[in-house]
């Protein structure tokens, strides 16, 4: 779903025209408000929907399949380094997500590559993918889940 | 004393009587107010204004008290409209209210001198004033308009480059910079041309100022604090513009399925934000 800024919430910060990585989101020059040139060339990453501090930018589905009524909004909070996400269903349904925020500084945490060993001829032909992401334990010990764990899911927050 | 001196006293001299400056004054009132309709009218924005808020209605899961109501009024002028918080960048902040407050600051003393001073050499606070409000105006515009303007920032345009979106920054910074100069070569011997150019070039800027409302960003001066005051009243009732509920950080590490990442080492599990990174590509 390609997004779409509404202009009387937007304040022409700029922000998303920093941030997207398709170049499309620009600066309107009659009102100086941001809008998506080109949605048909959005990558839909939503990374203006999250950097957006007005909660100016939403989605929309393309009419045939997604039809009108429904909404995917989010608040990142900046302060609480959260983000959260309202999915809402076009019958009403309402699904809520919300998570830690992990954007890294640009440019840290660049994976060190030639560091790492090749995988094995055992790994290859495994179906868990190799070295990414090794903290939730796919490249030794087992797979942490739920039930492994002895965890259950909590009602109200989801991640 | 200079900077107390009426800058409008010295037009007599060009043939323009207080009457023809009144005049201008209530003629700019009219256009301003004319201006406001016909954009309100041409962009139907009280129209979808109020078919949001019925649209939101709906959503909403508590109904405001009015003394509620009136709370978030207060808060909207103390917040948004006077101190203009909705930045978010602390900048563009402080341009704004630069502008706003010089604007003001200049807008009613030229009405004070025009009206009550017209013939005066000097106009002791009004007419010291006028230069407060004119170079508050000068300064916060400057800065926005060459460095913090989103085209420039963001966009990577060019500062001089201008666009329609420039018409109500440019004829600011026209009537407080023409309208400086012009001024200070009236106490100038000998520069009466040169004050005769600055002031035609400042009345220029006022005209395109409050007669180019309709095709100028004029108007936000009183969308903004509806939009605001709108925007608060969705938060409130539970609409929320359809926006997720707050939450707090602990409330969300605290999750058992936090548990299952919980090998990550702290500082590359969650980084800093976005905001925190500034943007390098211009
Ligand atoms: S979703 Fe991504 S690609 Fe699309 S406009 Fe926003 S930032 Fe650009
Ligand atoms: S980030 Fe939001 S407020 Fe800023 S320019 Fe983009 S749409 Fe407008």
């Amino acid at each position: 779903m390609p997004t779409f800024v509404y202009m009387t919430r937007c304040d022409g910060c700029g922000y998303c025209v920093d941030i997207c990585p398709s170049d499309i989101m620009h600066i309107d020059t009659t009102w100086r408000r941001a809008y998506n040139i080109e949605p048909d060339m959005c990558w839909e990453c939503y990374s203006c929907v999250k950097a957006c501090p007005m909660h100016a930018i939403d989605v929309r589905g393309y009419a045939d399949f997604c039809p009108l009524g429904h909404a995917v909004r989010v608040h990142r909070d900046e302060e609480e380094g959260i983000i959260a996400w309202r999915i809402k269903f076009r019958s009403g349904r309402i699904k809520d997500l919300v998570a830690p925020i992990t954007t890294k500084p640009w440019g840290k945490y660049i994976p060190d590559l030639k560091q790492v060993p090749a995988p094995t001829k055992e790994q290859r032909e495994s179906q868990l993918l190799f070295n990414e992401p090794k903290y939730i334990r796919l490249d030794d010990g087992d797979l942490y889940t739920l039930e492994s764990q002895g965890l259950k899911m909590r009602q109200g927050v989801y991640y | 004393m200079f900077i107390t001196s009426n800058p409008f006293a010295g037009l007599a001299q060009f043939g323009i009587t207080p009457g023809m400056m009144q005049i201008f004054v209530i003629l700019a009132i009219i256009a301003v107010v004319a201006g406001i309709l016909l954009d309100v009218a041409h962009k139907k924005s009280a129209k979808y204004f109020f078919e949001h808020t019925e649209r939101m209605k709906k959503l909403a899961t508590r109904q405001l008290s009015s003394s509620e109501k009136t709370s978030m009024l207060v808060q909207v002028i103390l917040n948004e409209v006077l101190t203009s918080s909705e930045f978010h960048n602390p900048k563009r902040r402080i341009a704004h209210l630069l502008k706003m407050y010089g604007f003001i600051i200049f807008v009613v003393s030229s009405a004070v001198l025009i009206f009550f001073y017209p013939t005066e050499q000097y106009a002791g606070f009004w007419g010291l004033m006028w230069r407060v409000g004119a170079i508050m105006l000068a300064v916060g515009g400057w800065w926005f308009f060459t460095k913090l303007r989103v085209d420039v920032l963001s966009e990577g345009k060019k500062w001089y480059k201008l666009a329609r979106a420039d018409m109500f920054i440019v004829s600011l910074l026209g009537v407080s910079t023409f309208g400086l100069l012009w001024c200070f070569f009236q106490g100038v011997v000998g520069s009466t041309a040169l004050a005769l150019l600055f002031f035609a070039l400042f009345l220029i800027s006022a005209v395109v100022l409050f007669g180019g409302v309709y095709w100028s960003k004029f108007g936000h001066m009183f969308f903004k604090p509806a939009a605001a005051y709108q925007k608060r009243i969705l938060m409130a009732d539970g609409s929320r513009e359809n926006l997720p509920p707050f939450y707090k950080r602990a409330e969300v590490l605290d999750q058992s399925t936090m548990d299952l990442v919980r090998d990550i080492p702290a500082d590359q599990k969650f980084g800093l934000c976005i905001m925190k990174d500034e943007p390098n590509h211009y």
